[in-house]
This record gives structure tokens, C-alpha cells and sequence, in this order.
């Protein structure tokens, strides 16, 4: 079979040039639609799901002010970007077990999501949490030029610091919580945790016993910054988290990886803080920027992993079990084997459709159970989403509510 | 400046062949779009450099654009005429560094969401290239071949997945003398049909054996390079204000003589495997990535006619940081990850073969070293099935090039 030329240096060089093999006579909205439609099948002959479209009747969710106020959401970004032949397609089900197995089944699943912005994992987070596709510098550490979901949160619904928060890699996602936007921004935003530095401050001086879980800034392996966390760490160690340095160096040396540590952090925090809205940002997977794809497919097996454990801290906090919403997806996906401009799973540079269009998979309570969706959706159409189910408006969100999960 | 506005003189700083070239195309250069032309200079400036097969493809590309009429040139270059670049981007020296801009230009492409607008553009130029560029005769079926699995002495998992869809799978392969036998089979040809970088073997531990006839590029014969560049980029990422895009672009700077690569060896060559590790990403630690990335680079650039790729185990994960600072250390091996690094690797060298000339009479092997393994993709073999007959690797090799 002949595959799609190379093209002169120019395009291959920035990635430009997309053709799939198998598609080569479709638009990329056309490819989107078509990936959308393999998940839904898959889904339906491998987790008993029903299509979407054939069910009729009012919204699941009960919109009663006290239901609003007493609802929690959990957003996990399953990160950075996974392809479908690795997990929603027959050839990748052996690595989400969990997910299909367990999660998928009582969900309500949306088989086409996705990303019209750039496709970086900071600037693609933030967008997700702005409900715009920002354009800010992947690689600085500035925050969104727009409001964030937290800054509509605690401002809408005169929520206090304590209820919302971020635990995220420490790449730069620092300044995720909080934008510059003047009519929100400072002292609306969301608190951050990174767990990383974190770690860094707890272990000083001993780092190489926890060094595999300071792995850090995948999205480019020439550049990996040293990690460094000081008294403001250790104060979050010992006020929110309750832990003393000991205990938290005792348990690290039990995890195998950064979002595990991540993981431990956000079950720490619901067990202390219970916030309402807690969004966990995962990245082990974006370790395929390393072309290991055998450490790419390990980091997905993980994060199938980590996600079934967090729904089952979920259902066991009582805070939590019978009001919160949980909505996991990618930022975006990666670049296609047969994308002459890519090097297949290992970045996701191109902006081809398999790129850009990711899933997302809404769980508990409000949402129908054993749905899959494969309507178009946009990763800006998270925030508004939220604000909806919630009792918030996303004034300054670009995205529309999703009207299946309202 | 913009394109209509380009001097011969501008064209001074070029390496030799390289300005002879752009000073006899200079004219057709003024009628394209800079979103364009930037890219193609980037090609030019390097042409000195670059390998025969690469020359050949932009001469002959030159040599179309300087025979299209203005309305043809109008019809190529719609699409690229249409992107709107910055009057920052316009004001760089993008004649003398073309790299920094097309960095630039990415950004802001993505920035300013006209990744896809730009991407249908060169997606529509490259169409209209490849109509007219014609292909020359092959003079043999080109064959690829990829060696995994070395050090791994039993496996239960299915091997060759990706590629079983393409070609027959034997699962009684006798190992027999296996590697020597398939280097032999590539250096016979290469003296069979000698063409300068035409034959390649590709090595991501030690060679197994020297051998004149074949280009030859090795993961533990670069180690001094290696080394040199990561104390490099670890004296990079500790300077005040240095970021992931300064430092790329400081890699992209380095030359072969930076690195200790300047000993008389071949300069087409040097340049090259210097940008293995300068352009790759992953390829400085870990050597499976190296030798899939060192395949895709050799038959993107150079087309060779044959490529022998052997992977060999990385070493195991550990913390960037660590993996960046460790010089010429013993690092424990990760020989099972390996594998199925080096299984992918090995669907990605067929991928990247089936984008050149001949395709559909080109031939692949992949074998599992040592191991009764063996996925075969050749234009006389069914697809999609398994045969259980008991072959050996020359048995093998006969069915790739009969």
C-alpha cells in the first residue's frame, strides 16, 4: 500500500502536510465525524452502550437550587493526549480496562470532541478551562487571557477559596487557576496544587529515592527544568493536606509516577477540604514525546488506572457519593501514523483531525448511564457545560452547554 | 522585506552550491508568497549538505517553479498567498535564517489559527509538485529491513501487529546466523547497485561488524557526540531565562564541529546524524528512538534503496533530569520495552518506505532477533496471513527480493 508522499522539507518540517491512507479522500471534518462514529461503534459492541440519538425524554439532571449547591464536579484531563488505536479502538482496549470495563458502562459518553486551538498541553488546558481557545505561549508560565471555569465559580456563586481547586504538573500550569481577566481575576481563582513541587520541597536534599516521581515537562525531553518547591509547599503540606513531611514521604515512596502522586493529592484534598470543584490534570502520557511508545502505552494503562480509583474515591466520600459529577478527557489526541508531516504516537504536531478530535466521558450523578454521543462537540463547550449544571454563567466562554448534559 | 523585493546579492552569504542555485532562480523566487518562499530557502541554504537523492528533488523542484507562468504561479500559490504573516515576521532576515523564521512563522500560524489554512496550502502545492516532478526508474525493488528484539530471550505477546495486515507472518523462522546473513544480503547489494548513500545500516546499540560498503550510523558510535550535546543542553537549561523554544533553537545552530564530528569523516553525514539528535526529540536517551527516527530521516532525506535497522535495548526510564545529565554511565537496560518500542519502530520504517518511489514493488522484512519470528511484506505474498512453513532468513530474503 503506498502511503502519503513525502513532501519537501518546508512542510515536513512544521508538520504541516495531512493525509490519512485510509481517508485520504475525506475533509478533516469528515475524519472527525468518522472517528467519532468508530468510537461509538466500538463502545457499543465492547461496553453494551446505547447510540445517543435514539433516546428521547426530559435531562437526568435535577436542577433544584439545593441539588446545585450541594453538586460536586471533578474534571480530569486525561493527559497529554492519547490516540484511539491506544484506547477507544478494538486494537486499544487492552489499555483501558477500567475504563471500558468499569466506567464507560455508566456513562454517558461523547465520541466526538474537539479542539480547534492550539494544540499544546498548557495552552490547550487552559482553554479548556476557559471555554476559549487562548493563545498564550505554551511554554510560558502566564496565566489566561480569560476568565477561568474557577473565576465564574466562586464569583457567580460566592464560593470560597477552599472550593475550588487545581492539582497539575509543573510545567508551567501554575498560573492555570486565575486569569488576568480584570473583571475576575485575582482572588476568584482557583487554588493550585503541584504535587511536584510539592515533593521537591518535602524531600530536599534526598531526591533521588522520589526522582521517578519528579519526571517532568515531557512536551519537549530537551528541555527539563529543575523542580523546586520551598515554604510555600511545605505550608500547603501541613495546613490543607494535613500530612507532615514524613507521612508524605512515606507514602510517595509507594507511587510509581507523577499522577499517582496527583491522585494521592486530590483524594487527600477531598478527604480535607472537599471542594466542589476539582480539576486534576494528568501527563504521564505525554512521555511519548520520548518516542518510547512502550512507555506511552504504560502511562495509559496508569491513567486508566488512576481514573477508576478516582471514581471510587468518589463513591467513597460520603461528601461525595451521590452528588458529583466527573467528566474526563483529553486536551486533544495525537498525530495519526499515516500523517507524513508527524512521526505517528510521539507529538501532536500536525493539527490533523486524529489530533484534534478527542472524546469525553461524563459520569455520575445527572448523567444517563451507557449513552455514547457522537454528535460534534468542542473542547470549549466543557466550561459553559459545567456553568449550566451548576448555576454559573460562563459569561466570556466562547464554547455552548452540551445539551445532553443538561 | 517581502519576496518581490529580493537582490541577487542578498544571496552572498550562501554556501557555494546553494548560491548558484538560488542566484539562477532568483526571479521565479520574487512571484512566491513568503509563507512559501521561506521554507523553500530553507531547503536551498542547506543544499550543500544535503544527500544526492535531496539535490535531485530540489533541483528538479527549482527548475518547475522557474518554468511556471504567472498564471500558474498564480493557481500553485493561492492558497499560501492567502495566509497573512506579521510585519515582524516580514521584517526578519528570512534570506539568511530561514529556520528562525519558519519557528516564527509556526507560532504564529498556530497562534493567529491558520494552521489549517496553511496546511490545505501546502497540501495543495504539493499536489501540483508531485503531477509534474516524475519519479525515476528504481534500479532494484527498494527493501527495508527491521531487526527487534535483541537481548530478549522469550516474548508470549503477538509481535508485528501493525504490519500482519500487509504482509504474510512466519512463525517458523530458523534464526540460524540470522543478522550476518541479512548484512551480507545488503552489502551484496550495495556492490550490486552502488549509488552514494544508497544503502543503509542502522544500528541503535553497537554494529555487528564493520562493513565499507554501506552507510553506516550507530547509537554507541555517537556517544562521544551524545555526550558533548547533552553537557550542552544541561549548560543551556541552567542559564538565567533560557526556554524550551531558545534552547531548540540553539540546537538547531550546532554544527558537527561543536559536537567533535569534524574528523575527517564525510560532511553530508556528520551534518546528518548531528541532526538526529539536534532535530529528534527523545533520540539523545534512548536509543530505540533513535534508531526509528535515524530510519524515518534516512529515507525521507537520502531514499536509499536498502535499509537494514537494528534496534537494541534502551535504557530504563528515569527522570528527564537524570536522563539528561547522565554521561557515558552504564544505565540498567529495558530490553522487553524495547521491543515493543522497536515493533512499533519497525511498522514505522515501512510506513515511511511505503512514502517513496516504488512503493508498491518495495519489499519489508521484519524479524525478531534470534526468535522463529518474521512478518514479510512483498509484492509476490498474500496479506493478512500466516505461514507455519519452516524458513530461514535467506529463505526469507529470496522471497523479499524475487
Amino acid at each position: 500500500m503506498r502511503q502519503p508522499a513525502f513532501h519537501n522539507d518546508l512542510l515536513a518540517r512544521n508538520a504541516l502536510l495531512t493525509k490519512d491512507a485510509r481517508m485520504s479522500s475525506l475533509g478533516p471534518q469528515e475524519i472527525a465525524r468518522h472517528l467519532g462514529r468508530t468510537r461509538r461503534d466500538f463502545l457499543r459492541d465492547a461496553a453494551g452502550m446505547v447510540a445517543g440519538a435514539t433516546l428521547l425524554g426530559a435531562s437526568p439532571f435535577v436542577h433544584a437550587a439545593t441539588a446545585i449547591r450541594k453538586r460536586k464536579m471533578i474534571v480530569i484531563t486525561f493527559g497529554g493526549g492519547a490516540r484511539d488505536q491506544e484506547t477507544f479502538a478494538p486494537a486499544g482496549q487492552a489499555n483501558i480496562p477500567h475504563m471500558l470495563g468499569e466506567l464507560a458502562p455508566q456513562s454517558s459518553f461523547f465520541a466526538r470532541v474537539t479542539n480547534q486551538g492550539i494544540l499544546g498541553h498548557y495552552v490547550a488546558t487552559a482553554s479548556l478551562a476557559t471555554g476559549v481557545y487562548e493563545s498564550l505561549n505554551n511554554f510560558s508560565a502566564v496565566p489566561p487571557d480569560h476568565p477561568t471555569i474557577f473565576e465564574y465559580f466562586r464569583k457567580d456563586l460566592r464560593r470560597p477559596v477552599s472550593d475550588a481547586w487545581v492539582i497539575a504538573p509543573s510545567n508551567g500550569f501554575n498560573r492555570i487557576g486565575e486569569s488576568d481577566c480584570r473583571s475576575y481575576g485575582p482572588g476568584f481563582g482557583a487554588q493550585v496544587i503541584l504535587p511536584k513541587q510539592l515533593l521537591s520541597a518535602a524531600v530536599a536534599g534526598s531526591k533521588l529515592e522520589y526522582g521517578h516521581l519528579l519526571r517532568d515537562n515531557y512536551e519537549t525531553p530537551f528541555y527539563a527544568p529543575q523542580i523546586q518547591g520551598g515554604e510555600f509547599e511545605l505550608q500547603q503540606l501541613e495546613d490543607i493536606l494535613k500530612l507532615s513531611v514524613d507521612d508524605f514521604m512515606t507514602h510517595a515512596k509507594t507511587l510509581s509516577s507523577p499522577d499517582e502522586l496527583s491522585v494521592f493529592i486530590a483524594k487527600r484534598l477531598m478527604q480535607r477540604e472537599s471542594p466542589s470543584l476539582l480539576w486534576i490534570t494528568m501527563h504521564d502520557i505525554d512521555v511519548a514525546h520520548s518516542g518510547a511508545f512502550s512507555l506511552y502505552v504504560d502511562a495509559i494503562r496508569r491513567t486508566d488506572r488512576l481514573c477508576a480509583e478516582m471514581w471510587q474515591a468518589v463513591q467513597d466520600e460520603p461528601e461525595y457519593a451521590a452528588n458529583t459529577t466527573m467528566l474526563i478527557l483529553p486536551d486533544f489526541g495525537r498525530d495519526a501514523d499515516q500523517d507524513s508531516g508527524g512521526n505517528g504516537f510521539q507529538h501532536h504536531r500536525t493539527g490533523d483531525a486524529e489530533s484534534r478530535t478527542t472524546w469525553m466521558m461524563a459520569l455520575g450523578q445527572g448523567v444517563r448511564h451507557g449513552v455514547v454521543y457522537d454528535n460534534p462537540v468542542q473542547s470549549i463547550d466543557l466550561v459553559p457545560s459545567i456553568g449550566a449544571m451548576m448555576g454559573f454563567s460562563a459569561a466570556q466562554a466562547e464554547g455552548k452547554p452540551i445539551r445532553e448534559l443538561l | 522585506m517581502l519576496p518581490k523585493e529580493l537582490q541577487a546579492d542578498q544571496f552572498r552569504a550562501y554556501p557555494p552550491e546553494a548560491k548558484r542555485l538560488a542566484l539562477a532562480h532568483v526571479q521565479a523566487f520574487q512571484q512566491l508568497p513568503l509563507s512559501f518562499l521561506a521554507g523553500l530557502l530553507g531547503q536551498l541554504i542547506e543544499y550543500d549538505y544535503k544527500f544526492p537523492a535531496e539535490r535531485t528533488t530540489l533541483d528538479r523542484e527549482l527548475s518547475i517553479l522557474s518554468s511556471l507562468s504567472p498564471a500558474q504561479t498564480a493557481e500553485w500559490f493561492h492558497g499560501f498567498s492567502q495566509v497573512s504573516l506579521s510585519s515582524q515576521l516580514i521584517r526578519l532576515d528570512w534570506v539568511n535564517q530561514p529556520a528562525l523564521f519558519l519557528e516564527q512563522e509556526s507560532a504564529y500560524l498556530w497562534t493567529t489559527h491558520q494552521m489549517d489554512a496553511f496546511s490545505a496550502a501546502a497540501t495543495g502545492y504539493g499536489d501540483h509538485l508531485n503531477a509534474v516532478i516524475g519519479v525515476e526508474q528504481l534500479p532494484v525493488r527498494r527493501l527495508g529491513i527491521a531487526v527487534i528484539g535483541q537481548g530478549v530471550t522469550s516474548y508470549d505477546s503477538s509481535l508485528f501487529d501493525n504490519l500482519r495486515p500487509h504482509g504474510t507472518y512466519f512463525s517458523r523462522v530458523r534464526p540460524d546466523n540470522g543478522l550476518e546473513l541479512l548484512l551480507a544480503a545488503v552489502e551484496q547489494r550495495a556492490k550490486a547497485h552502488p549509488v552514494a548513500y544508497g544503502h543503509w545500516y542502522v544500528d541503535g546499540g553497537q554494529v555487528a561488524r564493520q562493513t565499507s560498503s554501506l552507510t553506516t550510523v550507530s547509537y554507541s558510535a555517537l556517544a562521544p557526540v551524545r555526550d558533548q550535546l547533552l553537557k550542552f543542553m544541561q549548560g543551556q537549561i541552567a542559564s538565567p531565562g533560557m526556554g524550551p523554544e531558545q534552547l531548540r533553537t540553539n540546537l538547531a545552530r550546532i554544527l558537527p564541529k561543536d559536537l567533535g564530528l569534524d574528523q575527517g569523516g564525510e560532511p553530508v553525514l556528520d551534518r546528518f546524524q548531528v541532526k538526529l539528535f539536534t532535530d529528534g526529540s527523545g533520540t539523545q536517551i534512548f536509543s530505540t528512538t533513535f534508531a526509528q527516527w535515524a530510519a524515518r530521516e534516512s529515507l525521507r532525506r537520502a531514499q536509499p534503496l536498502t535499509l537494514l535497522v537494528r534496534f537494541a535495548p534502551r535504557q530504563r526510564q528515569k527522570p528527564m533530569n537524570e536522563l539528561l545529565s547522565e554521561v557515558q554511565s552504564n544505565s540498567e537496560l529495558d530490553p522487553l520495552g524495547s521491543l515493543i518500542d522497536a515493533d512499533i519502530g519497525s511498522y514505522y520504517h515501512w510506513i515511511n518506505q511505503q512514502r517513496l518511489a516504488g512503493a508498491e514493488q518495495s519489499s519489508f522484512l521484519a524479524w525478531f532477533e534470534g526468535h522463529s519470528q518474521a512478518l514479510l511484506v512483498a509484492p509476490s505474498l498474500p496479506r493478512g496471513v500466516t505461514s507455519d512453513s519452516a524458513m530461514d532468513i535467506k529463505g526469507l530474503l529470496s522471497l523479499a527480493t524475487d
